[in-house]
């Protein structure tokens, strides 16, 4: 642990003001609360949001994991956990079922979560609305009034268009029966493991300063049409290493023959299937 | 005589120095179409929007009696239940498509756009409305995927009042409806609207400088001046046997063709 730094990075004021926005947030399931996003040492659109949010409730014993795209070994992830082990001096981790604290960009765990674990998204953009509604003041308003039809249009339109809901990642979902809120961008396939999920779930958005919450045991359901009901997509493959049939791919192009491969996204679960 | 739907009384308005509104009171009853007139700068397009809730007078009050049967005081309600008014008992249709319509997205998914606000997500019910609603406004519902920029001027508008008229208001404001179409396409909306009308038995509040537009629609006509109401009475009787001389020079200024 490097002395030169406050614990976790940041000063305790900065994190009390985090952990008021966490704490607010997860009272309004879905809205999002503005928080006063400091510069981070590492660009905007890596996970400042995340970054902070994990700065703000990381405890000593905690035990962090951090994935990029479903993987522990990408540079993102290295570099965060790299980071948190240097300024915390956290233990860290690559096996879901021991952390306590999963900071995520893309992807939930394919382990089920449980109660005690807290996962961190990094989000690019929280306004669910953004595309359909340039005016962040009128998106506020609809947020205010309950009023969704915009995104339900945009469904519409999708399925009018292709026959299927347009968004195979960051597809909307109502939280609680009353906010919309934007899932950060993971595939549809993990939206189904937000609902009711036993672990908290805490998002924040560094450059738009916003930061929003699931609390465990909440219900989120994802936008559809009764007679189009959601589905989650999932490539219909078995992973190359491992063998699942069940788990989320990642498509890899092996040669320059043109020949592909598909893995699961999630490392650690596809080295616990193939230990086994 | 029924219980008015809308009631406005004491408007006053001014813009500066120039009074828009000054003194104007007015009832709309149930099933009722009611033309207003006058040059521009009368006025007739700000009582339009004050009476939509689209703007807030200085000083007056207008009421709506609801589905429910109460009379609302549309300044005193929430936001949320004016909204709630506004899309599920009133359209409004702009003299402009383009204000009117979502230009964006297809021509179903603009008819679908209030009855989804409205709380219905069965896509197959949306579309069967879509494709009756334009059935219904002489629009061919083989189109409902397209943009509303592939319609001519007069289709947007066919579209803007299906739009409107999905979920059955029952009361509708209409801003010039025909304005900036040619004759031909003016004489068929006009003939369509007023099939509507009778059919759906609408409460239609509609601005118009055409006076043969509102001698074909409306049962009552509203002359304004100055921001002042200067004449009304039924249809026939303002327009064959005007009292006041405005609208006389404004009856006689209209060119037979």
């Amino acid at each position: 642990m490097n002395a030169a730094y406050n614990f976790a990075y940041l000063d305790e004021a900065t994190k009390r003001m985090i952990r008021r926005a966490i704490l607010k947030a997860l009272a309004i399931p879905g809205h999002q609360i503005p928080f006063g996003a400091r510069e981070m040492p590492l660009p905007y659109g890596w996970g400042t949001g995340g970054i902070q949010v994990t700065a703000a409730i990381l405890g000593p014993r905690d035990v962090l994991k951090v994935i990029d795209q479903g993987a522990d070994d990408t540079t993102n992830a290295v570099s965060i956990r790299a980071f948190f082990a240097r300024v915390a001096g956290v233990a860290t981790t690559t096996r879901t079922a021991e952390a306590t604290i999963i900071q995520t960009r893309h992807r939930i765990p394919e382990r089920p979560l449980r109660e005690g674990q807290v996962m961190v998204f990094q989000v690019p953009m929280p306004e669910p609305l953004f595309r359909l509604e340039p005016r962040l003041a009128e998106t506020r308003r609809l947020h205010a009034l309950a009023d969704y039809s915009l995104a339900q249009v945009k469904l519409y339109e999708d399925i009018a268009r292709q026959g299927e809901a347009g968004s195979s990642y960051n597809h909307p979902v109502m939280v609680d029966g009353r906010y919309l809120m934007s899932p950060s961008p993971i595939p549809s396939f993990d939206n189904p493991r937000l609902h009711l999920s036993p672990a908290i779930m805490l998002f924040g958005a560094g450059r738009e300063k916003k930061i929003y919450a699931v609390p465990p045991y909440t219900r989120v359901e994802s936008l559809d049409f009764e007679d189009h009901p959601f589905v989650p997509l999932r490539a219909p493959h078995a992973c190359s290493a491992c063998g699942s049939t069940t788990s989320y791919l990642d498509e890899i192009i092996s040669d320059d023959q043109g020949g592909r491969v598909h893995v699961c996204s999630d490392t650690d679960h596809c080295a616990e299937t193939q230990g086994q | 005589m029924s219980t008015p739907l809308l009631e406005a009384a004491g408007l006053h308005l001014r813009f500066g120095a120039v009074r828009a509104l000054d003194d104007v009171a007015l009832d709309i009853h149930p099933g009722e179409v009611v033309a207003i007139v006058g040059e521009s700068g009368s006025g007739k397009s700000t009582l339009l929007r004050v009476l939509a809730a689209q703007m807030e007078p200085h000083s007056g009050r207008v009421r709506y009696r609801d589905a429910a049967g109460a009379m609302q005081d549309i300044a005193a309600l929430s936001e949320a239940a004016r909204r709630q008014i506004m899309r599920r008992e009133w359209g409004f249709v702009h003299q402009n498509a383009r204000d009117g319509l979502r230009m964006g997205i297809s021509a179903g998914g603009n008819i679908g756009e209030r009855l989804m606000a409205a709380g219905t997500r069965h896509y197959g019910a949306i579309r069967a409305a879509a494709a009756d609603w334009m059935a219904r406004v002489e629009m061919d519902p083989a189109r409902m995927d397209e943009p509303p920029s592939n319609f001519s001027g007069g289709m947007q508008q066919r579209l803007q009042i299906a739009r409107c008229l999905v979920t059955q208001p029952r009361l509708v404001f209409m801003d010039e409806p025909t304005g900036g179409l040619d004759v031909s396409v003016q004489a068929r909306l006009l003939d369509l609207i007023r099939g509507l009308v009778s059919e759906l038995d609408l409460a239609v509040f509609f601005v118009t400088h055409d006076i043969a537009a509102a001698r074909l629609l409306a049962h009552r006509i509203i002359v304004m001046r100055h921001g002042r109401i200067v004449e009304q009475g039924l249809a026939d009787r303002v327009l064959d046997d005007p009292r006041h001389e405005y609208t006389q020079l404004l009856v006689a200024s209209v060119l037979s063709a």
